[in-house]
């Protein structure tokens, strides 16, 4: 007669291969699944110009020593006229972790009151944390805009 | 070995498993959760079948939770960029067309196997002692299951949409007495608007999940302590002699249930990607409604059936009485296991079962008429 212990060892293979091939539909299922949620949960790419040009302000309103924040594409800039009249626009974005930068007529210098860094009318760094300067956009004067434009 | 304090103090070595397993054990007491999935089973008999109906149900469900999870994280609820964020999702996002479309096509698949799963329980009595709870449980979460579509329905601010839901909140507010004011806070004002979609979506993402997860909870909990119920004949040949047949929950019953789960998964991805769910136009208040309204299938049966009904009867109002009767009826559907008192003793009662058929009757041929009445 046959060996008791063989069927014992061939239903071992079967279980195994049963195993094997459970074990490789589930982890399809698992990747298949996980595949398309990880790449839904990243947003997709929103075309962001890289430059653009927005009118800051009116020059009848910036007089000497004032400084705007406005709009600049979806991120805030800022226009800033010092005392000798000259205009400075700057990315509002603080280099340091991105808070909104502020001009302060008093100080006359840019000012972010995140981790109170403090920039002059040039953009660089008098005190604090930021690891560079405010990034320098390019002013124009058209009529009566104010125009920034980065580049 | 040092020993601090008065616990006991486990042995090293055989006995005890080690490593994070162990650490858990102790805290949490694995063991015994381990011991009951091992020595849960499952009756296995001729109509044993039905019984994979409350797990492709809560299968569904879970469907629903995690899509519906992924689907916040680009909705948003406002009558201004509601539709616009829809077509975000389906457009623009990678695999949101595929996560839009699970969503709507399992809502659908989940409704249908809730229902099967109640008529199959009915027409077994498995309500019967001592599982009352489970199905005054189970039939809550039915109804729950229904408010989930009627809110969800309204989410993507199309036209449709808009018309079912001012048609559907409308018949609240024929209800005498408290229509007027349930309507009021279901639509949070007088008419649909863009407070009726941020109420919606309130109601579809928290207070809905909310209290399905509480019942949702009893309900499967109460199904495990307390086992599957046998057929009333099954139970009657135990009684007499014949010895009770059952097999493992784990594997052999919750791999079978599995099965099933793979079909349902593969008939989602299918109708997903060959019948997707159109986004339509964007709701118009002021629009007049499409011709064809109509509002999801499982509200069909019901919206048809006070259609029928002619407009004054006896001197009450036909709507008026459609709508007391659906509550009547939803009222007795609740009460079935302490209406039914001869199943609780263990007997048939062929009245139960009749109502069932015409239950499933009914549904089936208003349906049918009501896609064909146009």
């Amino acid at each position: 007669m046959a060996d008791p212990t063989e069927p014992d060892s061939h239903a071992g293979d079967r279980r195994r291969f049963l195993d094997a091939v459970l074990t490789f539909g589930f982890v399809s299922t698992a990747v298949a699944v996980a595949y398309p949620v990880a790449r839904y949960m990243v947003p997709p790419a929103s075309e962001e110009p890289s430059t653009v040009s927005a009118v800051a302000a009116k020059d009848a309103a910036m007089p000497p020593n004032s400084g705007v924040v406005f709009k600049f594409g979806n991120k805030p800039g800022i226009l800033v006229r010092d005392h000798a009249g000259d205009l400075h626009a700057f990315d509002a974005v603080c280099p340091h972790l991105g808070c909104t930068v502020q001009y302060r007529p008093e100080t006359s210098d840019i000012w972010c009151a995140c981790h109170n860094a403090v920039f002059d009318v040039g953009g660089n760094i008098v005190s604090g944390p930021p690891p560079r300067p405010l990034e320098r956009l390019t002013v124009n004067v058209s009529g009566e805009d104010l125009v920034v434009s980065r580049g | 070995m040092a020993s601090h304090g008065a616990g006991p103090q486990r042995p090293e070595g055989e006995g005890t498993s080690s490593g994070l397993y162990g650490w858990l054990d102790e805290r949490l007491d694995l063991t015994a959760i381990r011991t009951f999935a091992a020595e849960k089973t499952v009756p296995v008999h001729k109509r044993e079948f039905w019984y994979c109906l409350g797990g492709i149900t809560l299968f569904l469900f879970a469907v629903q939770v995690a899509t519906g999870i992924l689907l916040i994280l680009y909705y948003r609820p406002s009558a201004e960029e509601a539709y616009e964020s829809v077509q975000f999702i389906v457009t623009q996002v990678e695999f949101g067309w595929l996560i839009r479309n699970v969503h709507g096509w399992s809502a659908n698949l989940l409704i249908g196997s809730a229902f099967l799963h109640m008529f199959s329980v009915w027409l077994l009595t498995s309500y019967r002692r001592p599982r009352e709870i489970t199905w005054v449980s189970g039939a809550i979460l039915l109804f729950l299951m229904m408010a989930f579509g009627f809110s969800g329905y309204l989410l993507p601010w199309n036209e449709l949409a808009l018309f079912a839901t001012k048609v559907g909140t409308g018949i609240v507010g024929a209800v005498p007495l408290i229509g007027p004011f349930a309507m009021r806070v279901l639509r949070g004002g007088d008419e649909v608007t863009g407070a009726t979609l941020s109420r919606f979506y309130g109601f579809h993402v928290a207070v809905l999940p909310a209290v399905t997860t509480l019942l949702l909870g009893l309900h499967v909990l109460l199904v495990q302590r307390q086992g599957m119920s046998v057929p009333i004949d099954v139970e009657q040949a135990e009684r007499a002699g014949s010895p009770p047949k059952s097999r493992p929950f784990f594997p052999d019953f919750f791999l079978r249930d599995l099965v099933l789960w793979y079909v349902a998964i593969a008939i989602i991805a299918a109708l997903a990607a060959f019948l997707p769910w159109e986004l339509g136009k964007k709701a118009d208040p002021f629009a007049p409604v499409p011709p064809g309204i109509r509002p999801e299938w499982y509200f069909v049966a019901m919206f048809h059936t006070l259609k029928l009904i002619p407009g004054h009867v006896l001197g009450i109002e036909g709507e008026v009485l459609g709508i007391l009767g659906f509550g009547v009826l939803a009222l007795i559907l609740i009460a079935i296991p302490f209406l039914d008192r001869r199943a609780s003793r263990g007997e048939r009662n062929p009245i139960f079962t009749a109502m069932a058929w015409l239950g499933i009757a009914y549904l089936v041929v208003f349906t049918i008429v009501g896609y064909l009445a146009e």
